[in-house]
């Protein structure tokens, strides 16, 4: 699903945010990506989802290597990745029943079909009597699932997350990895890079931690030492 | 199309006071641009009016005979050049004299005058070659005395004309261009109100092209509004001008429009170089 093969990543002024990196998550695999602050969690997501170019080596998604793509092909590969962020992304102005459909209509979907792909997408995540609210009227941890919601609209194959949790306190946290795992358990590959060391612990998905750019630990190549890279970090439970 | 034109509204309710911004300065650079169109096409009409009285005049021997000159103004009215010809008798020529220039008052005796042929030539046939060189066909004829047009006057008219239309056309690309730029500005203020929205769109899968369309489409109607109002403008000022210092013309219907669908054009431009720059750099 995922294949990242000696992977670099170095921005002009930064430098290098990424040194050859390899893993590679398979279909319908749950992975975390666990690492301190700047250690290039978001930097392999931005990868994934081809909001950047590898400087080095090669990405690979759905089958797909991102180095080459073309321009206009962006967007096809997107559809078949869902996308979740700490910051929730929502449209403000916009109900949560139109958050969703936004992106369905955006994407060319046909009109007559969509009110009933949101109530059945909104009912999934657990939001089917707050259709009619906007993002201020809604708690954290429900707007997480209306972005939920909103990334699976294309019935993505993947799931990238970028710290999902974040922003949520216990209980919406696990809610909404509930659903991240219901989302799993239906076929779809999760990517989750999260700081909750507790929660990676709880569970007993696979953990990919990076640490100044570099792989560090894979749970599924029992190589380093899990969360030594981030046991200096503060983490939340 | 529908969800464009949504958009497009939403962008306007969202943010009416920058949506109200974009079409003030769309107006204001196409007026700025309406009132430079407005100089140049008077400047023009101007130099066509002068370049109207360019005149061949052929001195004729005296005693030639009425035939000679019918016939000679027969030929003469066949050049593709000519635009009319016509005699001047010597009383004609004194009568005229007079008129013009006070100091024949005291002349009473039309006899030391000329008969003569005055040869208007076409436009687009004014400039200096094409003057000389009828000038002296029309000298070949043997009882042509003297031919005149004022050789260093015709020269320098073509060659203001000739500065004021590349100034026209320098100038024109410029004030274009600075348009361009303001708006694409403007616009570029509301592509980075709506970013979030962009990148949502993006992120979902929404190609470039759908990502633009409301942009180009809202950038067009800006411009058209903006072009609507800068004519108004312009029309405004050329109204204000003639009756208050000198009589100016303004732009034909055909020009209005174009001036008009010129501005739906630079917005559109502006809109496209604006989303696209944003489009590329995220």
């Amino acid at each position: 699903m995922i294949r990242f093969s000696h992977v670099v990543k170095e921005y002009p002024r930064t430098g290098f945010a990424l040194q050859d990196v390899t893993f590679r998550v398979n279909k319908g695999e749950f992975a975390f990506l666990t690492g301190p602050s700047g250690a290039g969690k978001s930097t392999i997501l931005r990868l994934v989802i081809v909001e950047e170019k590898p400087t080095a080596g090669e990405v690979r998604v759905s089958g797909i290597a991102t180095s080459n793509i073309a321009r206009a092909e962006i967007p096809r590969l997107r559809r078949r990745i869902g996308v979740v962020f700490q910051d929730f992304r929502l449209l403000e102005d916009r109900t949560a029943e139109e958050n969703v459909a936004f992106a369905l209509e955006v994407t060319g979907s046909p009109r007559e079909g969509i009110p009933a792909r949101v109530s059945r997408l909104l009912t999934q995540v657990g939001l089917a009597s707050k259709g009619t609210s906007y993002p201020k009227e809604l708690s954290g941890g429900e707007q997480q699932r209306v972005a939920i919601a909103r990334a699976l609209v294309n019935d993505p194959v993947l799931l990238v997350a970028d710290e999902p949790t974040g922003n949520l306190d216990d209980r919406a946290t696990r809610g909404v990895f509930q659903l991240l795992r219901d989302i799993n358990a239906a076929g779809t590959a999760v990517l989750m890079a999260t700081h909750n060391l507790e929660l990676v612990k709880r569970n007993t998905y696979r953990v990919i931690e990076i640490n100044r750019g570099q792989l560090v630990f894979d749970s599924n190549e029992g190589n380093g030492v899990p969360g030594a890279a981030s046991s200096t970090t503060t983490t939340t439970p | 199309m529908r969800l464009t034109f949504r958009e497009v509204m939403l962008g306007v309710r969202r943010s009416p006071l920058l949506s109200t911004l974009s079409v003030v300065t769309i107006a204001f650079s196409l007026f700025a641009f309406g009132l430079f169109g407005l100089l140049v096409l008077n400047v023009d009409r101007a130099l066509r009016g002068v370049e109207e009285h360019v005149e061949i005049v052929a001195f004729l021997a005296d005693g030639t005979l009425p035939e000679s000159i019918s016939a000679a103004m027969g030929d003469i009215s066949a050049f593709p050049e000519v635009a009319r010809v016509e005699q001047v008798s010597p009383e004609q020529a004194l009568a005229r004299a007079r008129a013009e220039l006070p100091e024949f008052q005291d002349v009473f005796d039309a006899s030391f005058l000329p008969t003569s042929i005055e040869v208007r030539l076409k436009e687009g046939h004014r400039d200096p070659a094409t003057v000389k060189e009828v000038s002296q066909r029309i000298q070949t004829y043997p009882f042509v005395d003297d031919v005149r047009y004022g050789e260093d006057w015709v020269k320098k008219l073509y060659d203001i004309r000739n500065i004021a239309g590349a100034a026209g056309i320098g100038l024109g690309l410029l004030f274009a261009a600075v348009a361009i730029i303001i708006i694409g500005t403007t616009i570029r203020m509301t592509v980075l109100a709506r970013s979030r929205e962009i990148s949502i769109m993006r992120l979902v899968g929404a190609t470039d092209s759908f990502v633009r369309r409301p942009f180009l489409i809202d950038g067009f109607f800006k411009g058209i509004i903006g072009g609507l109002i800068a004519l108004g403008l312009t029309w405004g000022t050329s109204a204000l001008v003639s009756h208050n210092l000198i009589q100016t013309s303004f732009f034909d219907t055909g020009t209005a429009i174009l001036g008009v669908i010129g501005g739906g054009v630079i917005g559109l431009l502006g809109s496209a170089l604006s989303v696209g720059r944003h489009l590329r750099r995220v």
